[in-house]
């Protein structure tokens, strides 16, 4: 290591936005982890029903319609990076309408589950765990979808083009770590915990 | 950054920053790093006098038996806002502030990667800071109106939960360190990204100054412990705002998974706080035996190994809620694995002043301190690691007395060689070398005299966190000692404020290199310029300053 004047990172695609959203994304992990574990830790343990086995249903247009957000985010930052104004509107706006319908079947399923299954999160440990850990990562949705669709609007207007195309890439790590978890969520909750 | 190069230039031309209101104006704007540097070495200093004044009321109370000079519920609040306050409003903006002042000068960086994140970390904290201590006029308590938090430091739920904390004194609690939770996780973040983005050409990770290297090491045990804490707080709040079970007992919640969330952040959360002191040390120590730093490599690996058994050690601050001798048997001896990498450190450090030419300088001197207490207190902790003994001691005096020895024998002590070492930077003024060793003498003096006794009382049986005794136990004596010590460490913090007035009454001007160092902070100007360097130094070895001063004999011809 003699080389005195190159810049260590130079040559590196690790620069501070991707080192920054890689720490924010080790950082949230961490904070998901301690849900998972809460969860399974509880799985079984309520003393008063309902229990997952009797009211959960595997959520399979859901989970489609997140991961599949993932490619469409990946198509429109390429065709952004390209200069493909129409193709990159189109990408995110697809990622939000994909992401928009995973919150709609979340809000369908919780209200089938509150009113008509009858479990809130005061029910049980069932409920506490459940709406916390899958309540959070809804939460993560959202953000990334504030984010997206403001990118979305940024493009729409010109506003956002093929220089910030890196940017725009560092915030779709965000939404590839919110599909991510949505994986273990789904492991968690609604493989093994049925 | 705009804002930082406008804040940057006014100062220098006196322009805005000539007025009161303009230089309020300028501070709480800024999103220069040393200006940020400082708010959080100032305002942690601030609350450390708070929570130093609370301790000394909590040692008025016990110097003598069935005193009743406090209420149980006021020492209750004492105790729980002490320990709050010291962990993370003391320690935890020190270092930060610390970080962020040396890490982008050391790399020969211009700013932090993220300036205004790193102004927002800070008001964070501050905010964080300001909601804990509301609680003394806004909250409701158990006891009634204007109550603080009563729960102590960990706030273990249930207890800390709706049924056992009515009122919303523990809200405050909860909220508040949320907060500057908030800003410590985004502080770390900062730092991670700077230190390995935004190094000088040549400053490979193989040249980092230990100090950048350990706080690399902290912010990614940040990232690991504080969201854990965070995402236990929420749970509490759930629990105790929409009727969640998680610490529940009656809805077949577990009493004791509190305590495991809670330690899996508070373990690492003490090398987060004990590591940067490591650093200081591993700073100051070579300048002042005039050597290099012995066995660089293994200072870093030892690090890393700190850092990755931090998170494999927290049940040992467990052992009496019953978890069973394999748990047991498994947390007693990664504790004492831990006791491994960091005498390798203790034995670099000693190594590095062998036949040195030592110059007992403040700093050293504080350093110095630091080498035997943090050895002693190591050793106490080896001791409690041992799960039998442990049964014992716990919730013992000697238990207060082990982390007393940790964060002020260990930590404190290297604040204040770090407070030394650095101020002529960060002033371009020299703290006074007289009081600076009244300062040590006092300090070291008072903090024997009130710690080194409390091990004697945990033995005898004296359980932490009561608020008085009677006189038949054989305590009266040894409590009467401690708290006399309060008064030598007063007296040593005074001296050191009293250094940092004659500092700018009588200015001695240090230049940009008074210790003779040789990390690149010394390179620029004391107090350095807005913008750090005017060009981008160039490093070839890990002491470039060194290479400077001998280009007969530069480093990077052996390294």
């Amino acid at each position: 290591m003699n080389a005195a004047q190159a810049l260590p990172m130079e040559g590196s695609s690790w620069n501070r936005g991707r080192v920054g959203m890689a720490c924010l994304i080790f950082g949230e992990s961490t904070f998901f982890s301690i849900f998972v574990v809460a969860y399974l830790f509880y799985l079984g343990k309520s003393l008063t029903g309902p229990h997952p086995q009797d009211v959960l249903e595997f959520p399979l247009v859901a989970t489609v319609c997140l991961l599949s957000s993932s490619l469409t985010v990946v198509w429109g930052v390429r065709a952004l990076a390209a200069g493909r104004r129409l193709q990159a509107g189109l990408g995110l706006a697809l990622t939000v309408g994909l992401g928009g319908a995973f919150i709609g079947a979340t809000a369908l399923e919780w209200s089938r589950l509150i009113f008509q299954e009858g479990l809130a999160i005061d029910t049980n440990l069932f409920g506490t765990t459940f709406y916390s850990l899958v309540g959070f990562h809804a939460a993560h949705v959202i953000l990334g979808l504030l984010m997206l669709s403001g990118i979305g609007v940024g493009v729409a207007a010109g506003k956002v083009t093929a220089e910030h195309a890196e940017r725009v890439e560092i915030v779709s790590w965000y939404w590839h770590f919110v599909d991510a978890v949505w994986l273990v969520v789904l492991t968690t909750v609604y493989v093994v915990g049925v | 950054m705009s804002a930082s190069s406008t804040t940057g230039n006014a100062s220098l031309a006196g322009g805005a920053g000539s007025t009161f209101s303009g230089s309020i104006h300028e501070w709480v704007t800024t999103v220069d790093h040393k200006r940020l540097g400082l708010l959080y070495i100032g305002s942690g200093l601030l609350f450390f006098l708070i929570g130093g004044m609370e301790a000394a009321v909590m040692r008025a109370q016990l110097a003598i038996p069935g005193n009743d000079l406090l209420e149980p519920q006021e020492f209750n609040r004492l105790f729980t806002m002490h320990g709050t306050t010291m962990v993370f409003l003391v320690g935890m903006p020190i270092i930060t502030g610390f970080g962020n002042y040396l890490i982008p000068l050391m790399i020969g960086a211009r700013d932090m990667a993220f300036p205004r994140l790193n102004a927002w970390g800070f008001w964070m904290f501050l905010f964080g800071g300001l909601v804990l201590y509301m609680s003394y006029f806004a909250s409701m308590g158990l006891y009634g109106a204007g109550t603080a938090p009563d729960v102590g430091w960990f706030a273990y739920a249930p207890l800390s939960g709706r049924a056992f904390s009515r009122g919303n004194a523990t809200d405050y609690w909860v909220l508040g360190i949320m907060i500057s939770g908030f800003g410590s996780i985004s502080g770390a973040v900062n730092m991670i990204a700077t230190s390995l983005t935004m190094r000088c050409p040549g400053m490979t990770m193989s040249r980092l100054p230990l100090f950048v290297w350990m706080m690399l090491v902290v912010s990614f045990l940040i990232l690991l412990a504080l969201p854990v804490l965070t995402a236990a707080q929420v749970m509490l709040l759930f629990d105790r705002f929409l009727g969640a079970h998680f610490f529940d007992t009656q809805a077949g919640g577990d009493a004791v998974l509190w305590q495991h969330f809670f330690w899996f952040f508070g373990h690492p959360e003490v090398y987060i706080l004990m590591i940067p002191g490591f650093a200081y040390a591993s700073e100051i120590i070579p300048v002042f035996s005039r050597k290099v730093i012995f066995g660089y490599s293994f200072m870093v690996a030892a690090t890393i190994a700190i850092g990755l058994l931090a998170v494999g050690v927290w049940a040992h601050h467990m052992f009496t809620v019953g978890m069973g001798k394999g748990l047991n048997i498994w947390f007693a001896v990664i504790t004492m694995v831990v006791g491994i990498p960091t005498g390798i450190k203790l034995f670099n450090w000693i190594a590095t002043m062998y036949g040195g030419k030592i110059q007992m300088k403040t700093p050293m001197l504080f350093c110095i301190g630091f080498l035997g207490q943090f050895l002693v207190a190591g050793l106490s902790g080896i001791l409690l690691s041992g799960a039998p003994l442990n049964w014992q001691l716990s919730d013992s005096y000697f238990v207060v007395a082990h982390f007393h020895f940790v964060l002020i024998g260990g930590l404190l002590f290297t604040i204040f060689a770090a407070l030394y070492y650095w101020f002529p930077k960060v002033t371009g003024l020299m703290l006074s070398e007289k009081l600076g060793r009244w300062h040590f003498w006092l300090f070291f003096v008072g903090f024997h005299v009130t710690f080194t006794t409390m091990h004697v009382q945990g033995i005898l049986g004296m359980p932490r966190r009561i608020y008085t005794y009677p006189g038949d136990r054989g305590w009266a004596i040894w409590n009467f000692i401690s708290s006399a010590g309060v008064v030598f460490q007063m007296a040593g913090v005074l001296c050191f404020l009293a250094a940092v007035v004659l500092a700018f009454k009588r200015p001695r001007r240090a230049g940009p290199d008074p210790w003779n160092a040789w990390t690149l902070e010394w390179s620029t100007s004391s107090p350095p310029p807005a913008y750090n360097f005017l060009t981008p130094p160039e490093v070839r070895s890990r002491r470039p300053l060194w290479d400077l001063k001998h280009p007969d004999d530069p480093d990077w011809k052996h390294e």
